[in-house]
């Protein structure tokens, strides 16, 4: 039986003169995110990329354009997006203790109608998949979040958030890797480093990796 | 290494920078360097070191430098009146210093950040291939840190060729920085300001406000309307102008946050980054959309000026 033709149409858009977005999707969907990390992996390996980062369901590239143009790109963009990617190994699993005592917690539970037990009996049940690494060094957007912890943003971003904290916002999860400010509900807290500077890549986590979170006492 | 200059003063705030580390954006790095990359790599060609070499960025004011050996230096990019024992000496030229000699700069005439690049190239600390500075993670270039007073900078290896000075780069090879309209190019979100939006983008005058660092731009002035669908973050790239909810833009720079979820609705042509570093809060400055192909056009010719001093 031939392969499925892929359905999968790519809308790309400049970003300045050095720099493209090819857009896959606007949904948060693990296999639009199997295909960004796919695109990227791919684009990666030509001459005329510098770089080419993932995110949720687009990548952005960031080319030569001594060596290449937008257009040249684009079309390229488009026929690599339109072959059936590779079968995506699975990521590699982190398991993460979490001490949920977060500052945020009491709060969170009172808004959603629950314990604070039952929130962190909720937050540990998914397995997580990293969609994105990026926003400040080691930084994952972890998700989809059960819908039962789903709350926006807090009105009011604190200015310092202390790294480790283990936190939520919309349908995701995210674990502080540096002291910054930050607008996520604070759950808990872990002892794991996810910024890691002596490290290259300087990270835990990459984009299509597997978290695992667990209570742990302290 | 060599130790070549004492720092006496540090200046505001003196950085190491060269051209950052690109490939570090996917761990969620900023990829930092020169903020006005032209003149960071006129500042290296006129001593003759490769562009890539490590250079003193030095934010509104400069620093005084005591020499402790021969060396020759350029300082390019903003003009903050270059001294050399007390004499005015010529930005955008290559400046020789006998030992002992002191480099100092009498007061900030025009710009917001001038470049000093020492003939062998400054060797710092290197992060994932960059000796530039980033603040956030106490990485790269002086121990990840701005200049102190008693610091010692040191060059890489020996000047390449013998110390000549005089090297220069004619004013009419140079970004015009008293010009601060910047060309711009749509963003992937341009469509949400609607034609009136687009509009007021390319014709109004905005301002940059004191929320203005290496990593970006606030800027004030009309508000811009980009709202919509909330949208999944992405990979941002230096020069895109986000608009937050507020609908006050920020203009991206250097040691901007890797990925973003606000709409980008142009992004400044790489051959106008060098004015946009140049600017300081309550500084004025409009946008002008270009097409790729035009800025592309004025990147060949930064490109073409910038070989004009490879010998």
């Amino acid at each position: 039986m031939p392969a499925p033709r892929s359905t999968t149409r790519v809308r790309t858009h400049p970003l300045g003169d050095a720099a493209l977005l090819a857009e896959l999707g606007t949904r948060l969907d693990t296999a639009l995110n199997t295909r960004a990390i796919a695109l990227a992996n791919a684009l990666k390996k030509r001459r005329d990329v510098r770089q080419a980062v993932a995110a949720y369901a687009s990548v952005t590239v960031h080319f030569d354009p001594d060596q290449t143009t937008h257009d040249a790109l684009a079309a390229a963009i488009k026929r690599l997006a339109s072959k059936r990617p590779p079968m995506a190994e699975p990521g590699r699993l982190h398991r993460i203790p979490v001490v949920y005592d977060g500052p945020d917690l009491a709060a969170v539970a009172a808004v959603l109608g629950l314990s604070a037990a039952q929130v962190a009996e909720i937050h540990v049940r998914p397995i997580y998949r990293v969609f994105l690494v990026g926003f400040v060094p080691g930084w994952a957007y972890l998700g989809p979040l059960p819908e039962e912890l789903e709350l926006p943003r807090r009105h009011v971003p604190r200015t310092q958030v202390p790294a480790g904290s283990v936190a939520i916002a919309g349908r995701q999860s995210g674990i502080y890797p540096l002291p910054t400010p930050g607008g996520w509900h604070l759950i808990g807290r872990t002892s794991v480093k996810l910024f890691l500077p002596d490290a290259d890549p300087p990270c835990l986590f990459r984009a299509g990796d597997r978290v695992k979170f667990f209570a742990a006492q302290t | 290494m060599r130790e070549v200059l004492r720092v006496k003063k540090p200046g505001l705030f003196t950085t190491v920078q060269d051209l950052g580390r690109p490939n570090a954006i996917a761990a969620g790095v900023p990829p930092g360097g020169a903020m006005d990359r032209f003149a960071h790599r006129a500042a290296n060609l006129l001593v003759a070191n490769d562009e890539t070499a490590a250079t003193l960025e030095c934010t509104l004011s400069g620093p005084e430098l005591v020499a402790l050996e021969n060396c020759l230096v350029a300082v390019t990019g903003a003009d903050f009146d270059p001294r050399v024992n007390g004499e005015p000496e010529p930005t955008w030229t290559g400046i020789f210093l006998s030992k002992g000699d002191e480099l100092a700069f009498a007061g900030r005439r025009q710009g917001g950040r001038a470049y000093i690049a020492v003939a062998g190239g400054i060797a710092a600390d290197k992060w994932l291939g960059s000796m530039s500075t980033n603040l956030m993670t106490k990485r790269g270039g002086m121990h990840g840190r701005q200049l102190l007073t008693g610091d010692v900078i040191a060059t890489a290896g020996d000047a390449h060729t013998p110390a000549i000075s005089g090297r220069h780069l004619a004013p009419n090879q140079r970004p015009d920085y008293s010009d601060h309209t910047l060309g711009a190019i749509a963003g992937p979100h341009l469509r949400r300001l609607g034609a009136t939006g687009r509009r007021t983008l390319f014709n109004a005058e905005f301002k940059v406000s004191r929320d203005a660092d290496r990593m970006g731009y606030r800027l004030e002035g009309p508000t811009l309307d980009a709202s919509g669908e909330e949208l999944l973050s992405f990979g941002l790239a230096a020069g895109a102008l986000q608009v937050p909810r507020s609908g006050q833009p920020i203009l991206l720079m250097a040691d901007h946050q890797t990925a973003g979820g606000y709409p980008v609705v142009a992004t400044v042509a790489s051959a106008a980054m060098p004015v946009a570093a140049q600017l300081l809060p309550g500084d004025r400055l409009s946008f002008a959309e270009v097409s790729i192909e035009s800025a592309r056009k004025l990147r060949a010719a930064q490109r073409a000026a910038l070989d004009s001093l490879i010998s």
